[in-house]
């Protein structure tokens, strides 16, 4: 309590008017026996913004930082969309992050999956995932979990997250994780990507919107099979899904309830249907 | 009767983006699946007028039919 204090004072004392320079959060991290995360918590607790979000602040307040910094976001997959989606929360500021994906990476990975390099062939998605956010901004905490998503093991890896992303590569593990979520509670951020195309919706605890859009038999076949997938199409999907995942932890703006965007990248098109 | 076709995506590959087609009465949803050798296992959304439809529901003079492949990748 009074290592907190302290911290505090010195915070506000080497605050750049309500900035709080890296140099400085490292060393109150070090002086005073706190994580980053603590730190961080601490310092924007105490109205002072981080200086590595100073360029949010025009679009997030300080107070909403704080909420997103306060935020837990699961990711279930880390492949083409999960890559970029783990990116760009950990650099958003998302103080809890939990990346779900059973795979290594493989060869045909490295044309679009953010974390794949030849180094790193033959290496857990999720183990890359840790590294990189470790690595670019270390007051994000990310749990690292190399399993198959099911609705068997669902409940125990989602249970504590605010909000579930999808970055799975199935169909029928889709509509498991839509349904684990619903019993949770939580919203979901869907996005499928193929090819040229790709689409986004989210998911709010009681609506049915994925059993809606993957309302076909079984052996539905999406056009990824045709098509694989290019670099840029994960890259604009993922991105729609963390300015909704941001928007739903600092409640602003109009989330994509009961309505999908479905993306067209060759005719340049964003059509918006009813669910 | 008219109905204006609309193929999203991967459909309108050796098809059309849109077309304004000749029905007979009595024609649905699926009978323009078929014509258009649309697999039902690659559908993702039949909409008419923006409203979701099934394969049963037939066209009437007038309606904009839209039709979306399943996306699945990740």
């Amino acid at each position: 309590m009074q290592t907190m204090q302290e911290a505090r004072t010195f915070l506000l004392k080497h605050a750049e008017g309500d900035l709080l320079p890296w140099r400085h959060h490292v060393f109150a991290s070090t002086h005073f026996g706190l994580s980053m995360g603590q730190v961080e918590r601490l310092a924007l607790e105490s109205g002072l913004l981080p200086a590595r979000y100073q360029r949010n602040r025009k679009t997030i307040s300080i107070s909403q930082q704080l909420r997103i910094f306060n935020g837990s976001v699961a990711i279930v997959g880390c492949g083409g969309l999960g890559g970029y989606i783990i990116e760009q929360l950990a650099r958003l500021g998302v103080g809890r992050l939990t990346a779900i994906d059973p795979d290594v990476f493989e060869e045909h990975n490295l044309n679009r999956q953010l974390y794949s390099t030849p180094a790193m062939l033959g290496r857990p998605k999720v183990e890359a995932a840790h590294h990189r956010v470790r690595e670019i901004n270390p007051a994000v905490t990310l749990d690292p979990i190399k399993c198959a998503f099911s609705k068997t093991n669902g409940f125990d890896i989602l249970q504590g997250s605010d909000i579930v992303v999808d970055a799975l590569d199935s169909i029928p593990v889709r509509l498991e994780l839509a349904e684990v979520c619903n019993e949770l509670n939580v919203p979901l951020v869907h996005g499928a990507i193929g090819g040229w195309y790709g689409q986004v919706a989210t998911q709010f605890p009681g609506e049915q919107t994925l059993r809606k859009i993957y309302n076909r038999p079984s052996n539905a076949k999406g056009v990824e099979k045709g098509l694989g997938n290019p670099s840029f199409t994960p890259a604009v999907v993922a991105s729609l899904e963390v300015a909704e995942v941001c928007k739903l932890l600092i409640g602003q703006g109009q989330p994509l309830s009961r309505r999908k965007l479905h993306i067209n990248l060759l005719d340049m098109e964003i059509i918006e249907l009813p669910y | 009767m008219k109905v204006k076709v609309k193929l999203f995506a991967t459909f309108r590959e050796g098809r059309f983006g849109e077309e304004l087609r000749e029905y007979t009465a009595g024609t649905t949803v699926g009978d323009v699946l078929k014509e258009l050798n649309l697999p039902l296992e690659e559908i993702g959304a039949t909409l008419i007028n923006h409203r979701h439809v099934e394969e049963d529901q037939p066209l009437q003079d007038g309606d904009n039919l839209s039709i979306f492949p399943l996306v699945g990748g990740g």
